[in-house]
């Protein structure tokens, strides 16, 4: 009706801030996959033997896989052989001791991504684990954890200075052949974060993690294994950025928590890999497997997500709950605009007594997205009144887009108490006419009903994670609504 | 302060308006009545610039201002504010936020600093006391849930707290007890003052009981047939919408009030 309707077409063209390329001198191996490149890697890495035969039993096994075919994505074959399974930013001697040490292009790299590395700029009360493609190249305030005894380096460092630790762990909650993503990183991971909060300890700050995928034709296989000793606590961040490519790029990760006996461990994740364009060319294949162990008794396990970026994301964030009265938590906000697609959830395996669980899961779908909830709540025999709450909301914007729900739900104990709750909702015209009457414009009425449909999920992420969550989402849904 | 002329507007593609000739000035208050379908609802939303209320032809000239050249949230920031027939709920989304985000909307346009927490607080509480709403209205999401009357109320609250120069009121009336109608009315009144303007879309006179207008202007088939002042409402009490002539026999009738 007036004459200055806002283009759709040119605000749908969604500004993905962090899409430039650093122009660095590389280490990068060949493309293609076979036991020569696994040896390659891990003598690059000056591996211990076991994780030599580790890694050479996770690929033969990988050999044996087949492609999950039923989450509802859809993408072309992957060529295994096409791809780079390690890439390094090239350096002096054995790497830097000190972050003076580190490349200054790589220092800049991750200014510009709002990520600062050097401690006294740094935001008080995050320490952060900077992975560039294949390598950590920087973490920061680790002698200052080290003396209260919490390790947080990187992976690759802890294999060297902490192999007993890594080899106990390593693969106890996502078995090398858990899945066929799952062996393909455990054959070829590269990198990643570890941390070992002691006995009693409770982290004093939040530990993160910026991973960001550089170079072209590589694959990011990174590995975190996160630790969490009798009765301490930690929170810990991820947030992840790629450049804007015109092929697609593999990133299939693994993350494992363990949390013991009265261990806290909250996990959150900002996921913003580049989504493709309009048309959905390029973007990332984001295929990761996460999972958490409730080892011990009253241990708990949060796992917060908002998961903006992506061509194609397939994750399950979950939590075994093993110990009697253990906590599991999921909470995640998924956005597909544009050709992106996701399938996503959770699994929740009620194993001890009195195990609790919550899933409270916001899906919104936007352009020609496809959003897609995958969840389990599984109660096993000798899991006493456990109880599970389940809430998955969808919202429309649209009618290109498309929300699916699959909720599984297997009951074994005739105590449980599992409640599911779902909706879909469409930000209306109607909506938007009656907050635009109000005074308000047409990207902050959307805004606003999108992050009132978020709220459960905001209320419970990190600080500085709860603003760059609500940008990110301002930004991914620019224009998405007519 | 509104200058209707010749308005002639399609709803989806479907022809509602008929040339409608309408002067408003500050102070006053007209009531828009008609049967069901002659149009009311129709220039109400057109005055908002509502998406597919396509105006085809005459002049919208607000304040010196084009409002067919204005988005809805332009001309609300100018001070035309729209009291919703059906108004709308937004899951997840606190009624006193809206709010808040609406006044400073409109505060900045003005140039005005935007007001905080506290001040706003009070002001709001201030004017709840004339709608009588319950508290927690404020913090549950916007309308859902809320009683029809408790709807009204809520976009009667609104109006209070942004104070538009001109509020259309789209049969606010309707679905209202005797009780809820006198709120709506005591909330009309408070805005009455020789810089706002109101006009009220309804069907039935009962509301101009409490809000008693300047003029009254009667709605056929997309064009005023006939004005007058506050008796008119009555006569259509007593005698219904029949005995006004269509508009094709009554030219004379559509001279504006107030011009």
């Amino acid at each position: 009706m007036s004459s200055n309707t806002l283009d759709l077409d040119t605000l749908i063209r969604r500004d993905y801030a962090a899409g430039f390329v650093t122009d660095m001198d590389a280490d990068t191996v060949p493309p293609g996959l076979s036991e020569d490149v696994i040896r390659l890697i891990s003598a690059k890495k000056n591996e211990p033997q076991f994780l030599l035969e580790w890694r050479l039993k996770a690929y033969r096994h990988w050999l044996s896989m087949e492609t999950p075919q039923w989450a509802q994505v859809h993408y072309p074959p992957i060529d295994y052989q096409a791809i780079s399974y390690y890439s390094a930013p090239k350096r002096k001697g054995d790497g830097p001791s000190s972050l003076d040490e580190v490349d200054p292009k790589l220092i800049e790299t991750y200014n510009k991504l709002g990520i600062p590395l050097q401690e006294q700029e740094m935001l008080a009360g995050v320490a952060v684990d900077a992975v560039f493609d294949s390598v950590s190249v920087a973490t920061t305030f680790k002698d200052k954890l080290a003396k209260m005894g919490i390790i947080f380096c990187s992976f690759s460092e802890a294999v060297r200075e902490h192999p007993d630790l890594v080899e106990q762990y390593l693969g106890s909650v996502v078995p090398p052949g858990d899945n066929f993503y799952a062996a393909l990183n455990s054959a070829v991971f590269t990198d990643g974060s570890f941390v070992y909060i002691p006995r009693g300890v409770r982290c004093p700050m939040e530990l993160s993690t910026y991973f960001r995928i550089n170079a072209s034709n590589t694959g990011q296989f990174e590995r975190t294994l996160i630790i969490a000793d009798e009765a301490s606590h930690v929170s810990y961040l991820e947030g992840c950025t790629a450049p804007m490519r015109d092929e697609n790029q593999l990133h299939a990760a693994v993350v494992e928590l363990v949390a013991l006996k009265d261990a806290q461990i909250k996990y959150s994740t900002v996921q913003n890999w580049y989504p493709g364009d309009e048309e959905g060319r390029g973007g990332i294949y984001n295929f990761v497997t996460k999972r958490g162990a409730c080892r011990g008794d009253n241990a708990k396990i949060s796992w917060t997500q908002v998961e903006t970026g992506s061509a194609i994301t397939w994750k399950y964030p979950s939590v075994l709950l093993e110990g009697d009265n253990s906590v599991g938590e999921f909470y995640s906000v998924a956005l597909t605009n544009n050709r992106q697609q996701a399938d996503t959830g959770t699994k929740m395996i009620h194993i001890g007594k009195n195990t609790s669980s919550t899933i409270i899961s916001k899906g919104i779908s936007a352009g020609r997205g496809q959003n897609a909830y995958r969840g389990l709540v599984k109660v096993l025999k000798g899991a006493e009144n456990a109880r599970n709450y389940t809430q998955c909301d969808s919202l429309l914007m649209g009618d290109r887009c498309g929300a699916h729900t699959f909720p599984y739900i297997e009951v074994r104990n005739r105590s449980a108490q599992v409640e599911h709750e779902a909706t879909t909702s469409k930000i209306g015209d109607d909506q938007l006419f009656y907050c635009r009457q109000r005074g308000l414009s047409e990207e902050d009425a959307v805004s606003m009903i999108v992050n009132g449909f978020c709220k459960q999920v905001f209320n419970v992420l990190p600080m500085e994670f709860a603003v760059e969550a609500q940008k990110l989402l301002d930004i991914s849904l620019e224009g998405a609504v007519g | 302060m509104l200058s209707i002329k010749n308005l002639h507007a399609q709803v989806d593609g479907k022809q509602i308006l008929n040339g409608i000739e309408l002067e408003v000035k500050p102070g006053e208050v007209h009531a828009i009545m008609g049967p069901n379908g002659s149009g009311k609802s129709t220039l109400a939303n057109v005055l908002a610039g509502r998406d597919n209320y396509t105006v085809t032809d005459g002049e919208l000239i607000y304040e010196g201002k084009n409002l067919r050249e204005l988005a809805p949230e332009e001309r609300a920031r100018e001070g035309v504010f729209l009291a919703f027939q059906y108004p709308v709920e937004i899951p997840g989304v606190s009624n006193i936020y809206l709010l808040k985000a609406a006044l400073n909307a409109q505060r900045k346009h003005r140039g005005e600093q935007e007001l905080d927490a506290i001040d706003f607080i009070a002001l709001v509480k201030e004017k709840m006391k004339l709608v009588e709403m319950k508290e927690e209205l404020l913090y549950r999401s916007v309308n859902e849930g809320f009683s029809g009357g408790e709807k009204k109320r809520n976009e009667i609250l609104q109006m209070m707290v942004l104070e538009p120069k001109l509020a259309i009121l789209d049969e606010t009336d309707s679905g209202l007890d005797i009780d809820a109608l006198k709120v709506v009315a005591q909330g009309v009144n408070s805005l009455r003052s020789k810089e706002h303007a109101v006009i009220l879309v309804t069907h039935y006179q009962r509301l101009l009981d409490y809000i008693v207008p300047d003029y009254v202007h009667v709605l056929a088939q997309g064009k005023i047939v006939k004005s007058g002042g506050r008796e008119l409402a009555l006569d259509l009490e007593k005698r219904g919408y029949g005995w006004i002539d269509q508009p094709d026999n009554a030219k004379s009738a559509t001279v504006g009030a107030g011009s």
